[in-house]
């Protein structure tokens, strides 16, 4: 069994291009074609970057799945018609158009389906993908089952096929992402108002159904100029994986936007490349595959929503709270020594707060005063809970281990203040541990 | 001895069609759960996502044999319900895009390692997966009916039929044995977990069955039959009917139906209007689940479109002839036994007045006397009654509302048609001084 993979393995090696060869294809100066597919399959990522940033913030992922499979039964109509009509049956514009018919009949149903039942988007979503597909797969076997035409070519587009384009097709779909590019960044403002608020989106008098509708068909846009590079089932990806992967590095809709445009277009770069480049790596799957691959990078490695920087965070801050712990209870009770684990003690004196390493240590002066900090940040919280909160007494340990730890200096002003104000006393305890 | 036409049909379209009911059945039953809780989708992301899974099976054992595959695919749904929900969790993204980055990447990744099975001539289609193959489920019928039960015939039954039919008792049972902790977990986990079930577990459980579903279906009926069988029929019976163990049971009877009608459209009607060879008989059911789903959204009885257009109508109807019967009620408060209805025309709120002022007449309400109208005592009745609620209302949004007495006749206005209970009050007159009529029982 081994051995076919092996095979498969050492038969991929025998075909790795060379330097040379690597080094024309990326600075696009092998070939017509190659160049043409290329640059549309970068083109088609800033298009599927930017509209997919859209559809991430309009919550429309999965409608872009539905769209794209809704696509199929225009094809094959196309396709049908065409020939029926005695046309050239596999000319692209042709088979495009339809794709595009349907793929919009595809929204309008989606849209009929939520304002005239009771069914949620999910059902609605799911209906149109799996109902318009089953349509496309009948007609795919209506033109098998024909003799007078052979459907062979129509499977690329629900795969991707970047081998058979020729290089108009490669410019037809480069020319249909630029368009959606534009229009995107055209109507920016009024995508990113209504995005972010549709009521105030109504009130400052931007159609926020037609936007949304536009966005709806820039995703059929996009679609379609990626179907046959691509595939109908794995388009959805360059919509989804960009966004979803910048989201990780920044806050900011602008830069969001930019950075899935980026995203995007190295997908399709490398993938195309990879793809031009090796032989057996359909360019589809290889671009999804780039592109999830800077997903994966960008969960773990994003500087504040990454994975990585969760986790070190997390730790930080319970390696804060033990050391507080430590120092708060030999502060309250210098006789009693809690227990500590050696890193624990290590660190405590690395920091300066404990004058040696033995678990029966007394705290510095710097030790005591964190210690003082955070017994009287405790008592604070607790009389504050207990006079401010309404909350029963016998609770209120619950939450104050927890939240002694964050309390800042402004935060404590501000407790003491609410307790003088509310008519209380600061506690006696509390104000014999000066600050 | 069995008949030649009925040998055929045992031979090419019985195992094909019981397949299909099988997956009918199971997603059906299992998608009831999926639609409440609004993750239709997963079985959309579960049956592409078992792609890569099948290929690396087939890789790792070099056999095709269904076990194999069943435990590949099987391997790939778990993984990729785990990898949404961690990306839903840990990256906090949205879970429908993360439903989508997971299962297209893993898509992604079958048609990649498809690709490079290919070239060492492996028989193994990614078509498969997505449109399946109903149709080469054949097996040879004997001649005999005395042999159609024995061990040696039954051996033959293709293994697809046979997981199918596990599958489907598996679905059965799981829906019978867990029904009140899938009903209520989807409802209420909260609830659930106070109640000692573990909700989290009992999600975990569905998406195992989904997983199932779409892993035992692929080879047979193609992941488009298994995402429209497991959302169709559960929606289709959602606009039927409010309660959740009458939409199972009627969900069960629509999969069924659609699996019979497409498979039927599929394979005999093609074969009787002369085409060459029988269409996608997976496709079709989808196509006939779609179509179940349009009928009931236009004709269900209680949810349908038709249903509701013509109770919004009644509404209107009786409404207008509440607004006329008031209009003249209050005519004749100011003297005016008789009214023109040139001048009641432009205070109704309705088109075609002359249809309310007939409606009004045959039920006895009013009379008319060449271009006037005239309350019969019956009319006069009903005009107090609505007066009376409307001032009634006034009075209750001006003292218990606090809204100034200028603006409440709009909102009375409305309220003077609802048929709950009138504002409990014993004043006599409303915010602007008229008398509100006596009670009429």
């Amino acid at each position: 069994m081994n051995l076919t993979l092996a095979q498969s393995l050492t038969q991929t090696h025998d075909e790795m291009p060379s330097l040379r060869e690597i080094f024309d294809t990326i600075t696009l100066q092998s070939g017509f074609n190659t160049n043409a597919v290329i640059v549309a399959a970068s083109l088609l990522g800033i298009a599927g970057g930017i509209i997919g940033a859209f559809a991430l913030l309009r919550k429309r992922s999965l409608t872009a799945d539905a769209l794209s499979h809704a696509t199929l039964p225009g094809i094959t109509s196309a396709f049908l018609i065409a020939s029926a009509l005695g046309l050239n049956a596999r000319s692209l514009p042709v088979l495009l158009l339809g794709a595009t018919i349907s793929g919009i009949l595809g929204v309008l149903c989606i849209h009929l389906i939520l304002t005239y039942t009771r069914l949620r988007e999910d059902a609605a979503i799911g209906i149109v993908l799996s109902v318009f597909f089953g349509i496309g797969v009948v007609l795919l076997s209506v033109i098998q089952s024909t003799a007078t035409s052979s459907a062979a070519g129509l499977n690329h587009f629900i795969y991707g096929q970047t081998a058979a384009m020729l290089t108009n097709d490669a410019i037809l779909m480069g020319a249909i992402a630029l368009i959606a590019t534009l229009i995107a960044i055209l109507a920016m403002k009024e995508i990113t108002i209504v995005c972010f608020n549709e009521s105030f989106a109504r009130v400052t008098g931007i159609p926020a159904g037609l936007i949304d509708g536009l966005i709806l068909a820039l995703i059929v846009l996009v679609t379609v100029s990626g179907l046959q590079a691509v595939g109908l089932i794995l388009i959805v990806a360059m919509l989804i994986i960009p966004p979803a992967a910048a989201r990780f590095w920044t806050d900011r809709v602008r830069m969001l936007i930019i950075l899935s445009a980026l995203i995007g277009a190295l997908s399709g770069f490398v993938g195309s490349s990879i793809s031009a480049l090796l032989p057996r790596k359909p360019a589809g799957a290889v671009i999804v595959l780039c592109a999830g691959t800077i997903f994966i990078i960008s969960m773990l490695a994003a500087p504040t929503r990454g994975v990585i920087a969760q986790l070190i965070r997390h730790a930080k801050l319970k390696l804060q709270i033990a050391i507080d712990h430590t120092l708060e209870s030999k502060y309250q009770y210098p006789e009693h020594h809690p227990q500590t684990t050696f890193s624990l003690r290590v660190l405590l004196r690395l920091k300066g707060l404990t004058q040696s390493l033995s678990p029966s240590s007394a705290l510095s002066q710097s030790g005591l005063a964190r210690g003082r900090r955070v017994r009287r940040n405790h008592m604070l919280w607790e009389q504050y809970l207990v006079s401010c909160a309404d909350i029963a007494p016998s609770h209120v340990d619950w939450s104050v281990d927890q939240v002694e730890h964050i309390l800042d200096d402004d935060l404590i002003t501000r407790l003491e203040n609410e307790i003088r104000a509310s008519g209380h006393n600061i506690d006696s305890q509390v104000q014999e541990i000066t600050p | 001895m069995i008949s030649e036409t009925l040998r055929q049909y045992i031979s090419f379209d019985l195992f094909p069609l019981t397949s299909a009911i099988c997956v009918a059945l199971s997603c059906g039953l299992i998608g009831n759960h999926l639609v409440l809780r609004r993750q239709s989708m997963m079985g959309d992301a579960i049956s592409h996502a078992v792609l890569p899974g099948l290929v690396a099976a087939f890789l790792l054992a070099s056999s095709r044999s269904p076990m194999v595959m069943f435990l590949g695919a099987g391997a790939s749904a778990l993984v990729t319900v785990g990898l949404i929900e961690l990306v839903k969790r840990l990256g906090r993204v949205e879970p429908g895009a993360a439903m989508g980055v997971v299962f297209s990447v893993m898509f992604a990744l079958g048609v990649l390692m498809l690709e490079q099975a290919a070239a060492d001539h492996v028989d193994l289609d990614a078509d498969c997966v997505l449109y399946g193959q109903l149709e080469t489920l054949f097996f040879v019928a004997p001649t005999e009916w005395s042999q159609l039960f024995t061990v040696d015939t039954l051996k033959d039954i293709p293994t697809q039929v046979s997981t199918l039919l596990g599958l489907t008792f598996l679905a059965i049972l799981f829906k019978l044995a867990l029904h009140k902790e899938l009903c209520i977990a989807s409802f209420d986990p909260g609830l659930a977990t106070t109640q000692g079930i573990h909700a989290g577990f009992i999600t975990v459980l569905l998406m195992v069955m989904t997983a199932a579903c779409a892993v035992a279906s692929f080879e047979a009926v193609g992941s488009i039959l298994v995402i429209a069988m497991l959302i169709c029929p559960a929606s289709t019976a959602r606009l039927f009917t409010d309660r959740l163990s009458t939409q199972i049971k009627l969900s069960a009877l629509f999969a069924i139906l659609a699996a019979i009608i497409g498979y039927i459209l599929a394979s005999f009607v093609p074969e009787m209007l002369g085409m060459p060879s029988s269409l996608n008989a997976a496709g079709m059911i989808s196509v006939v689940a779609g179509s179940m789903v349009a009928i009931a959204a236009i004709a269900s009885p209680s949810h349908g479109l038709i249903a509701k257009s013509f109770r919004q109508r009644t509404l209107r109807k009786t409404v207008a002839i509440e607004d006329l019967i008031g209009l003249l009620y209050r005519a004749h408060e100011t003297g005016s036994v008789q009214s023109k209805i040139a001048s009641i025309t432009p205070a109704m709120n309705t088109r075609d007045i002359n249809q309310v002022i007939q409606s009004a007449t045959r039920q006895g309400l009013i009379t008319q006397s060449n271009d006037s109208l005239e309350l019969t005592d019956a009319g006069h009745q009903a005009g107090a009654k609505i007066i009376r609620r409307h001032r009634l209302w006034e009075g209750y949004l001006v003292d218990q509302a606090g809204i100034r007495p200028d603006n409440v006749h709009d909102i009375a206005e409305q309220l003077e048609h609802l048929p709950t209970d009138e504002p409990d009050s014993n004043t006599q007159t409303d915010p602007h001084g008229r008398p509100v009529p006596p009670h009429s029982d």
